[in-house]
């Protein structure tokens, strides 16, 4: 059972970090960023490519981040892998002693720094989750072929409560769930009445008692970030209050206001019923993550025995 | 239809280069109606091949012109045969598959493509077409609503909508209607919401092998092909 397993099952309120790849081949920035969130987080998303730009490869950077005392979370996405390489990276993720899994659809290709590639996208995210939850399960490719030795796997999925259709966004997590997913990590909340809305129609399903939910929250830099998101990022929703109180934060206080921000939405969603914990995604500012979990109360991560 | 779009006249002239007599052939079907090689198309592209060769004042291409009723099919071509032993190479306004019928049809006979072939589609507006299908081979327009996620969504999931669908539009681009939200929205109007819950298993591409042939399944003798199928 992996370490977020454990303290999914422990009812602990959890943390997930979230670590992204170089666009080189220097292992020691992996090294950095994990010393900065080991400890303070219990299991970190590798991502696998995040917005179609080339970076070293998710298992590989989860490697490093084993050796530095890291639980890592493989994300693998349907963009760049058809279904064959898909599962062969599976059985090398678990042989590899990785556990958790994410799995996800991919952002398009032409957000990317290729946008001339072939998007593969042979399946989806929904399909790739029943793949794994049937290596592991009923110890079968998708094929049908039986597995000797069949992947041990925590699944997990992403959210999005704001994208639309809103009515269509609980049924499309219980798909997920049907499909396989053991634990979902939603994407990041500025809108905590809409996530609140979404988790009232997740429980109305009975959702949070079959999957563990974590919360998607970030950490933003400055106003000019908040307004980059609201208006560029797909699928993100940031209401004007946030980017106002972004605005507002006086000179050199926007870092601190942004910390501010992110530990107040915390402590909104963790008095939500249905929240398992929630997932810190500090992406190229993971100094920001210990003052952030401290500042929210998280301290010290439970230390469960294997 | 088969859509195409014309070819940038600077590639065609660069495409032109080694031969000295050029036969523009337009196609009377798809490429009429999409105004890229009909008969209006392949006069214009003549007048505009002339004319950049009298600019450039060194070159000494002849050129002709002819529009068949139809490129891809091979009895269509025949009255090219008392056509073709007068030009070194045909340029072709027909679609990929007119281009391809040509070669096939005279072995010895250089082909130019001079259109880029683009999608199966229909006209959305006046001078405007959009794609609509992607000839997969495995129609599942029944369960989504008659719009088609292997076509319309940039991704072509099944399990649709992707968590990038923002004010109903696509996340690759803000113009594009998502095609999941267009699904969603017209089975809640024919209540049919079911079939969004569904699980939609993996495409089979193995029933799809490219190059396919289709083989007909009335009998060769009782169809007559008359002369104005075209």
């Amino acid at each position: 059972m992996s370490n977020l397993e454990r303290v999914l099952e422990s009812g602990a309120f959890t943390v997930t970090g979230e670590l992204g790849p170089p666009q080189s081949a220097d292992p020691e920035v992996i090294r950095e960023k994990a010393r900065l969130l080991k400890g303070y987080v219990d299991a970190v998303n590798v991502t696998d490519g995040q917005t179609a730009i080339v970076r070293m490869a998710s298992w590989a950077a989860c490697l490093i981040g084993m050796s530095e005392g890291l639980e890592p979370t493989v994300q693998m996405t349907c963009r760049d892998r058809n279904r064959i390489a898909l599962q062969m990276d599976i059985l090398g993720m678990s042989a590899l002693g990785m556990k958790n899994l994410l799995c996800l659809t991919g952002d398009h290709q032409s957000f990317g720094n290729h946008p001339q590639a072939k998007g593969v996208f042979d399946i989806d995210g929904i399909q790739l989750l029943q793949i794994a939850r049937n290596m592991r399960d009923e110890k079968k490719f998708q094929s049908g072929d039986e597995i000797s030795v069949s992947p041990s796997l925590f699944i997990g999925a992403a959210a999005n409560p704001f994208a639309d259709p809103f009515d269509f966004r609980a049924i499309r997590l219980a798909k997920k769930v049907a499909a396989g997913a053991d634990f979902i990590q939603t994407q990041i909340i500025y809108n905590v009445e809409r996530f609140a809305r979404w988790m009232e129609a997740v429980r109305q399903r009975g959702l949070h008692k079959k999957v563990y939910i974590l919360a998607g929250v970030a950490p933003i830099k400055s106003a000019g970030a908040a307004r980059y998101m609201k208006t560029r990022v797909p699928g993100m929703d940031v209401p004007d209050e946030v980017v106002d109180r972004m605005a507002s934060a006086p000179k050199g206080e926007a870092k601190r206001v942004g910390i501010d921000l992110c530990v107040d939405i915390i402590n909104q969603v963790r008095q939500i019923e249905g929240v398992a914990g929630i997932h810190l995604m500090a992406i190229e500012w993971e100094e920001a993550v210990a003052e952030i979990v401290e500042k929210a109360g998280l301290l010290p991560r439970p230390q469960l025995s294997a | 239809m088969i859509v195409a779009e014309q070819k940038p006249l600077e590639e065609i002239r660069r495409m032109i280069i080694p031969y000295e007599r050029v036969l523009i052939l337009g196609c009377g079907t798809c490429m009429t109606v999409c105004d890229a090689g009909g008969e209006r198309e392949v006069s214009f592209l003549h007048s505009a091949l002339r004319v950049a060769q009298a600019k450039s004042g060194n070159e000494t291409h002849t050129f002709s012109e002819y529009t068949l009723k139809r490129q891809c099919d091979p009895e269509f071509l025949d009255v090219l045969d008392d056509k073709i032993d007068d030009v070194d190479t045909v340029l072709s306004l027909g679609c990929g598959i007119g281009v391809q019928a040509l070669a096939e049809r005279f072995p010895a006979l250089p082909v130019l493509p001079g259109v880029n072939t683009s999608f199966m589609g229909m006209a959305k507006e006046l001078g405007v077409w959009d794609e609509r299908c992607a000839a997969c081979g495995d129609c599942r327009l029944e369960e989504t609503a008659g719009i088609c996620p292997i076509t319309r969504c940039t991704k072509g999931i099944l399990n649709g909508p992707c968590a990038g669908t923002k004010n109903g539009k696509c996340e690759a681009n803000k113009d594009m209607d998502c095609a999941w939200v267009l699904i969603y929205k017209r089975l809640e109007r024919l209540e049919q919401l079911e079939k969004m819950r569904r699980y939609y298993p993996m495409r089979n591409f193995r029933a799809i092998p490219r190059p396919k042939r289709i083989t007909s399944k009335i009998s060769v003798d009782v169809v007559d092909v008359g002369e104005d199928n075209g």
